[in-house]
């Protein structure tokens, strides 16, 4: 009994240490943040990594997944001969959910994964230590060009998502199964409020902090090996993902 | 002046540091011998802050650096360079900005003398020619001596190195101590390095020291060094070849 209350003690402080290091890690970045110089060329590069590099995974994960509620949403409304609230359907599935949730998934496969990938290999390769041994802190450097251009990029491709997304179930609805276009775009209209747009907003600015914070202090704090780095990066894009959708369902119940 | 006081470090149970005490003289070239895993690498990186130690001082210039943080430990490491085993240069840039980095970073100099002095410095490490590359095209010894060349090029007053000739052939090793002894001589820096270069090393040294179990086990200028009869320190310099070379 006492080895089983030890061990979960452990388990618990290696938890909450491991968080408290990771809150300093944000934290300590946000401080060097605000300290010049000002990194703005590695924004602007990290943001076109992050955020025009991922268009087009986003923009067919919108198309499809607009499709497919196109396609589902109009059998199930058939049934109750409200086929005509098809745009409603799909457009409020995806601005209040699937567009923020899955542009966020598909950004942490993409560039979550690359972000972690790169940090790494530069910890193992001690090129993170040669910029500290050249006084420039690599927090500011390199982390925090990567949290601001994901604060920035995330809720532009989920923008991105919601349109195409859209535009997805109008091609199913209307030109497929000859739902009438008017009451189509009328029935987005009438159904999404400003209140739907600004929750999508505050969704994908919080899923862009999480999926830089955790996949660069994965990469940051990986182990000196080749094995260590594909840990890092599966544990990165995992713990992303399951923290996505576990702050998706808080802020939604806040936000309803 | 860099002096360590005492200094103990362990890596979890690991003690890797048992109260290393040791003073690197100001403009000569220090080497720091001693078996693989006894931590030479980890005590270079205590003097440049890389690592805190458990307990003990560093003290560089008459800076206590070891409870420093932040600003006040990169104004101490403005002094410094270094070259690290891997050379550690930045994958994504061309040698020359590699080179160029420091400058831009924390000289803000502008173009036309940055690409001026990394031209000279490639020049003066044999890569005159080489800036547009990248570190994946080039051979260990080139990436050893882009790294030497990022290490000068802010002609610091300090330079570590961290076993340097790590990975290259005899010759390729010959050609970088002769390249660190000759860059030592015409900018005078300290220079503390490690390596297992037994005897080259014998050769470009002013000093010598040798850690063994956590560890100084003797220190000496490199010809005394030579000469200590102390069982282990002849142990390592005779099965690394030293005597019957000097014989």
């Amino acid at each position: 009994m006492t080895a089983v209350l030890q061990r979960v003690g452990r388990v618990t402080l290696s938890i909450v240490q491991e968080m408290g290091r990771m809150l300093i890690f944000l934290l300590s970045t946000f401080g060097w943040l605000t300290r010049p110089p000002f990194r703005l060329f590695q924004m602007v590069k990290q943001l076109h990594f992050i955020g025009f590099k991922s268009t087009f995974v986003i923009v067919l994960t919108a198309a499809f997944t607009g499709m497919v509620l196109g396609l589902q949403g109009y059998y199930t409304l058939r049934r109750y001969g409200s086929e005509a609230a098809l745009g409603s359907a799909v457009a409020l599935s995806i601005i209040r959910e699937l567009g923020p949730v899955l542009a966020a998934l598909m950004v942490t496969a993409r560039a979550g994964s690359a972000m972690t990938a790169e940090i790494g290999i530069m910890r193992i390769t001690e090129q993170i230590d040669a910029l500290d041994t050249m006084a420039v802190n690599p927090l500011q450097y390199l982390i925090a060009p990567k949290i601001v251009a994901s604060l920035i990029g995330v809720p532009l491709l989920v923008a991105l998502f919601d349109v195409i997304g859209i535009y997805g179930g109008y091609i199913v609805g209307v030109d497929l199964l000859s739902i009438n276009a008017g009451a189509y775009w009328n029935s987005v209209e009438t159904a999404v409020e400003w209140k739907d747009v600004y929750g999508g907003i505050w969704k994908s600015i919080s899923f862009g902090l999480i999926i830089s914070w955790i996949c660069c202090y994965k990469g940051y704090h990986t182990t000196m090996s080749a094995e260590g780095l594909g840990t890092a990066t599966t544990e990165a894009v995992v713990l992303s993902s399951i923290m996505i959708l576990v702050w998706d369902y808080f802020l939604t119940s806040v936000l309803l | 002046m860099i002096k360590l006081v005492n200094v103990e470090k362990a890596f979890g149970r690991q003690q890797v540091l048992r109260g290393v005490t040791l003073e690197i003289p100001k403009g000569k070239l220090t080497t720091i011998i001693g078996r693989s895993g006894e931590g030479k690498s980890v005590l270079l990186k205590h003097i440049i802050g890389l690592l805190q130690p458990d307990r003990g001082e560093v003290w560089v210039n008459d800076v206590e650096i070891s409870r420093l943080r932040g600003k006040a430990l990169n104004d101490v490491r403005k002094q410094f360079s270094m070259l690290f085993q891997s050379a550690a240069l930045f994958d994504s840039m061309t040698v020359f900005d590699n080179v160029a980095f420091p400058l831009r970073e924390k000289l803000r100099l502008p173009e036309r003398e940055v690409r001026e002095r990394v031209d000279e410095k490639l020049e003066r490490v044999g890569l005159a020619g080489m800036g547009h590359k990248f570190p994946a095209e080039l051979s260990g010894g080139m990436k050893k001596r882009a790294g030497l060349a990022r290490a000068l090029v802010m002609e610091p007053e300090i330079i570590l190195f961290d076993e340097p000739t790590t990975g290259l052939d005899p010759l390729m090793s010959n050609t970088i101590h002769r390249l660190i002894l000759d860059m030592h001589r015409t900018f005078g820096f300290t220079a503390v390095m490690v390596s297992h270069e037994i005897p080259e090393i014998f050769s470009i040294s002013d000093w010598v020291a040798m850690l063994e179990q956590g560890r100084i086990a003797a220190m000496a200028p490199s010809a005394d060094f030579q000469r200590i009869t102390d069982p282990t320190v002849h142990e390592f310099i005779t099965v690394g070849g030293t005597v019957s070379l000097k014989h």
